[in-house]
């Protein structure tokens, strides 16, 4: 199992780490090359609008897109969920993968940023220690997405539909592994279905 | 052991709901989502536009640039309110501002305009010639300058959540960036490789604390993200910079001080993601035009050298 983990800018480090105590291979993604023969990728937290301009800088915006429609497991978080969104109510580049509408910096500046005890079922009983720096939240989930946890106010913090997985927080700062496990569960879901590997486009 | 890391040591934001603002690992973080980019000084919104456009994951709202005070002199404050207020209005991406080293209030007055870090900064007049900002005291993160891992430990034991090698401000001249990079990483090494015995002696040394010097030789990195400062003019210093170990850079008067700015700022972006590939490198270095014109390091009085203020 090779998980690809765009590396253009961010906290991609974090996400190798947390996979490399987990025992699966990694690869920075940094250009079009990278993305030859993963079987998952991961875009990471770090600054949506800059990691936007080099995938489009890069040419990279249409093959991973392509990859994710053709059922590639990928991650988002922070970043990586806006990202991902249909919708995030400004002009930047997005690969529209999961159809959520997005509010960038939905908490407000830096001194609102915030850690807390989340409740993830999907996780089991134990509350997931969720770090928020500048986070963006999902405003609205479009048909077939599944919310995987909430605030106590109601605000959804995370999502999933099929191979796309979305939270708007940072577990790869915090040790606790449970979300890596979790998306490398759809990674090895989607290798059990070869049929479907075989057709992804190689880029 | 209590150490930096464990987290909620420094937390001043709990609110009784297991629920925590501006803890270490939100001020450490956010640091942590800046690597890998290049966060550009900027004295106007349309600056700061531009920068967002070309790629910046955050800008240093300013009222000079570096070469800008170096050439006018005088005394070097923090930016005027109005001018942080517009700039951060006019970019969704993280807005930094400069304090004076020492100059508390300074800092208190720019963690009230909601801004989401400060940078207690040499290339402002110091206000204490004794002690740095007590930068835990603060729910806005910090970043500060350091020449070497003595500096550097002794910043984040004040509070600073992020560091950056000072060079030489204003110059577009690297030699300070690197020699003040290597100091900091060399020294990483000798400690990560030295007997446990011999740290206490190696903190002693370097005047650090030294349960972060502990920190350090078990990770063999600073407990916090390092960017490199002062003297970045090219894609190509960048990538040194990137190479030399690096998590990413900022550029001071490098980008609105050459003959064309985007270009310039969109070109340093790529070459501080793809900074170990060269062919990428040399591609986005064609047709950008003049860099900053420079200055020789000898040619500075040593009144003048900004890398000199702070303790």
């Amino acid at each position: 199992m090779l998980i690809g983990v765009l590396a253009l800018q961010g906290a991609f480090i974090e996400h190798e780490r947390t996979l490399a105590r987990l025992g699966v291979a990694t690869r920075e993604v940094r250009q079009r090359k990278h993305l030859d023969g993963l079987d998952g990728l991961i875009i990471p937290g770090g600054e949506s609008t800059t990691i936007g301009k080099l995938l489009d800088i890069l040419e990279m915006t249409e093959p991973v897109r392509a990859l994710g429609r053709a059922g590639l497991p990928i991650w988002g978080t922070c970043a990586g969920m806006i990202l991902l969104a249909s919708d995030v109510g400004r002009p930047q580049t997005v690969l529209g993968l999961l159809d959520i509408v997005v509010r960038r910096n939905a908490f407000g500046a830096q001194l609102d940023s915030f850690e807390t005890a989340l409740p993830v079922p999907a996780l089991g009983p134990d509350p997931f220690r969720a770090v928020f720096i500048r986070a963006p939240l999902i405003e609205r989930l479009g048909p077939g997405v599944t919310p995987l946890a909430t605030l106590e106010d109601g605000t959804i913090v995370a999502a999933e539909r099929d191979n796309i997985l979305a939270t708007s927080f940072h577990p790869e700062l915090t040790g606790d592994p449970r979300f890596h496990e979790y998306f490398l569960a759809k990674v090895a879901a989607a290798r059990a279905t070869a049929p479907e590997r075989e057709a992804l486009p190689r880029p | 052991m209590q150490t930096i890391e464990s987290g909620g040591t420094y937390t001043n934001g709990h609110s009784g709901d297991g629920t925590e603002k501006s803890t270490w690992a939100t001020k450490k973080g956010l640091a942590q989502m800046l690597k890998g980019g290049v966060i550009m000084d900027v004295v106007t919104p349309d600056q700061a536009k531009l920068a967002e456009e070309a790629g910046a994951v955050a800008v240093m709202a300013l009222e000079r640039v570096p070469s800008d005070i170096r050439k006018e002199g005088g005394v070097a404050r923090m930016s005027p309110p109005e001018l942080v207020a517009a700039i951060k209005e006019s970019v969704s991406i993280p807005v930094m501002a400069k304090a004076r080293i020492g100059h508390f209030v300074e800092a208190q007055v720019l963690e009230a305009l909601d801004i989401d870090y400060i940078d207690e900064s040499e290339v402002l007049t110091p206000a204490d010639d004794r002690y740095h900002i007590e930068k835990h005291a603060f729910k806005i993160p910090f970043v500060c300058g350091a020449k070497d891992l003595g500096e550097a430990l002794r910043r984040i034991g004040e509070g600073a959540a992020m560091i950056r090698s000072k060079g030489e401000p204003g110059t577009g001249n690297i030699v300070e960036a690197v020699h003040h990079l290597r100091e900091i990483t060399d020294s990483i090494r000798r400690i990560q490789h030295a007997p446990r015995e011999e740290l206490m002696s190696i903190a002693k040394e370097l005047g650090a604390p030294y349960e972060i010097v502990r920190e350090v030789a078990a990770a063999g990195a600073l407990p916090v993200v390092l960017f490199c400062a002062g003297g970045v003019a090219t894609p190509a210093d960048a990538a040194l910079v990137m190479q030399l170990g690096a998590e990413g850079v900022f550029v001071g008067s490098g980008i609105f001080k050459s003959s064309d700015p985007f270009k310039t700022a969109r070109a340093i972006v790529q070459a501080t993601t793809n900074f170990r590939d060269a062919a990428l490198i040399a591609e986005v270095s064609k047709g950008l035009g003049d860099p900053m014109k420079g200055i020789e390091l000898s040619t500075i009085p040593a009144a003048g050298l900004m890398a000199q203020r702070g303790w």
